[in-house]
């Protein structure tokens, strides 16, 4: 069953693997990373304006996320070739990366959104600050865990205190701090502008965890770029970044959405008819 | 008046008020104490292992007694509306922000050398490598602590029911600040032969510098109105 699936997997994934990697030379994760910040601003900016829309344009996106995702973890599981080192332990990668990838992206976002309403005032801003902050930590959770499934194989442990591991850790705390920081606020204005303060000041631990790899002596290996991965490897991490990206995007979008119906619930109710 | 005229007038009005009745210092000092106590009887470690956990234990004891200390300077503002007036008279943030951070850092600074003593003695742990390290670990490991948590304790203290959030917030957040403080610290009193303490203090120095502007920066936010 499983080689019937390979067959049919090649028989689709390779021509598109093969167009793909002919057509669109930007098979760099470093590249990815920027269409995936840009597509995330995008998405915020399009949140402004959300109510204009005749639809509702994160599902077509969330649609696309996940069926990139089954493909992509079709390819990461099946079609990849093994890793030399790591055999398929190695195989993670293509969902460990793109998770670190989003979640930095999505804390990115979140500081974008908060200096935003801070300049601006717009309460827009704040939703996407929240929904980006709480995005972002779903992934970053998930980039633990699979990096914990990870480290057994390869490092022996699941956890150990290294500076990427810890400062990833670490990142996710303090974001965590500020969604607990929002929910004790009860005034919306105040409740936005600490919150956004309090972003800002968080997202100090992005680019120290970025960082941190090349910072310290650390096991964890260097940022991943074109020139460290095997082509065949790029294409399919290629393939789930980009699942990954639409799906953070169409969470965001969604959970923008929430926030801007109870912010509508929270504000006072309009004033009855003079008779 | 200038910024810096005014944030020497903040800081001097909140060391005053700490001079003339010096509860803060002395409640945390003995929080302090009781923690280094604590760390000594629940780990019960030999005395070289103590020894080596007394940089560590000094700083955990200086993060949780900060906490109270952030607190306390927040409690003598807000409970006759001192901080609206300071607002409305009007002093810069800014200088707000500088004012109670160096006065915040004074006083940890203080209880860090008073702890200096004690923990020696607790832990058996005399500083055989250089003082003047020493003394500039405690320095700028104290305005490490105190910038972020002066800011965040204002936030804390202006939502309601929200003080219990500051460790949650300030933790996680002085991490980097942590480490080099209490590597540094340990190096100091273990003996710094690979010459690593010159790296802990410039990480500190980065640390204090991206804090000290951008959390000035965003007092204000905080402070105004709300």
């Amino acid at each position: 069953m499983y080689s019937r699936l390979y067959q049919l997997l090649k028989m689709v994934g390779d021509p598109l693997a093969d167009f793909i990697q002919a057509h669109l030379p930007l098979i760099h994760t470093q590249q990815a990373h920027l269409i995936g910040a840009a597509s995330l601003l995008l998405a915020a900016a399009l949140g402004f304006n959300h109510k204009k829309l005749p639809f509702r344009w994160e599902a077509v996106v969330g649609v696309l996320g996940v069926l990139l995702f089954i493909y992509g973890q079709a390819e990461g599981l099946v079609l990849a070739p093994k890793e030399s080192m790591m055999g398929d332990a190695g195989r993670i990668l293509y969902v460990h990366v793109p998770a670190a990838w989003v979640a930095m992206v999505a804390f990115g976002a979140a500081f974008v959104g908060s200096l935003t309403y801070l300049v601006t005032e717009r309460f827009g801003a704040d939703h996407v600050s929240e929904a980006s902050t709480e995005v972002g930590i779903v992934f970053s959770i998930l980039l633990l865990v699979l990096g914990a499934i990870f480290g057994r194989p390869t490092w022996g442990v699941y956890w150990t205190w290294d500076p990427r591991l810890t400062a990833s850790a670490v990142m996710m705390l303090t974001f965590v701090g500020v969604l607990l920081l929002r929910a004790v606020i009860v005034d919306a204005e105040n409740r936005a502008r600490w919150s956004a303060v309090a972003t800002i000041v968080a997202s100090i631990n992005i680019p120290i965890t970025y960082m941190s790899v090349k910072w310290w002596r650390t096991m964890h290996q260097m940022q991943s770029t074109k020139n460290t991965l095997d082509p065949d490897m790029r294409a399919v991490l290629w393939f789930n970044t980009w699942a990954f990206v639409l799906l953070g995007i169409w969470f965001i979008a969604t959970r923008y959405r929430i926030a801007a119906r109870q912010a509508a619930d929270e504000s006072a109710p309009a004033l009855p008819e003079a008779p | 008046m200038s910024v810096i005229l005014q944030s020497i007038a903040v800081a001097r009005k909140d060391l005053l008020i700490e001079w003339r009745s010096p509860s803060r210092v002395s409640g945390i000092l003995f929080f302090a104490l009781a923690l280094l106590l604590m760390v000594a009887f629940t780990t019960d470690a030999s005395a070289a292992t103590l020894r080596k956990q007394a940089g560590g234990a000094l700083w955990l004891g200086m993060l949780l007694a900060s906490t109270r200390s952030l607190d306390l300077s927040y409690a003598i503002e807000t409970e006759e509306d001192a901080l609206e007036g300071l607002v409305l008279w009007p002093v810069d943030p800014r200088a707000m922000f500088f004012g109670k951070a160096f006065a915040n850092t004074t006083i940890l600074f203080l209880v860090a050398s008073a702890l200096t003593p004690l923990a020696i003695a607790i832990f058996d742990a005399p500083i055989y490598g250089s003082v003047t390290h020493y003394v500039a670990f405690l320095a700028l490991g104290s305005a490490a602590l105190a910038a972020p948590g002066t800011l965040y304790a204002l936030l804390t203290a202006r939502a309601r029911s929200a003080s219990v959030l500051l460790p949650v917030l300030l933790f996680p957040l002085v991490v980097p600040a942590l480490i080099a403080a209490s590597r540094g610290t340990s190096l100091a009193m273990e003996g710094d032969l690979m010459n690593q303490a010159p790296s802990w203090i410039k990480l500190l120095l980065l640390f204090n510098a991206v804090h000290w502007s951008l959390d000035a920066l965003l007092y204000g936010r905080i402070v105004e109105d709300g």
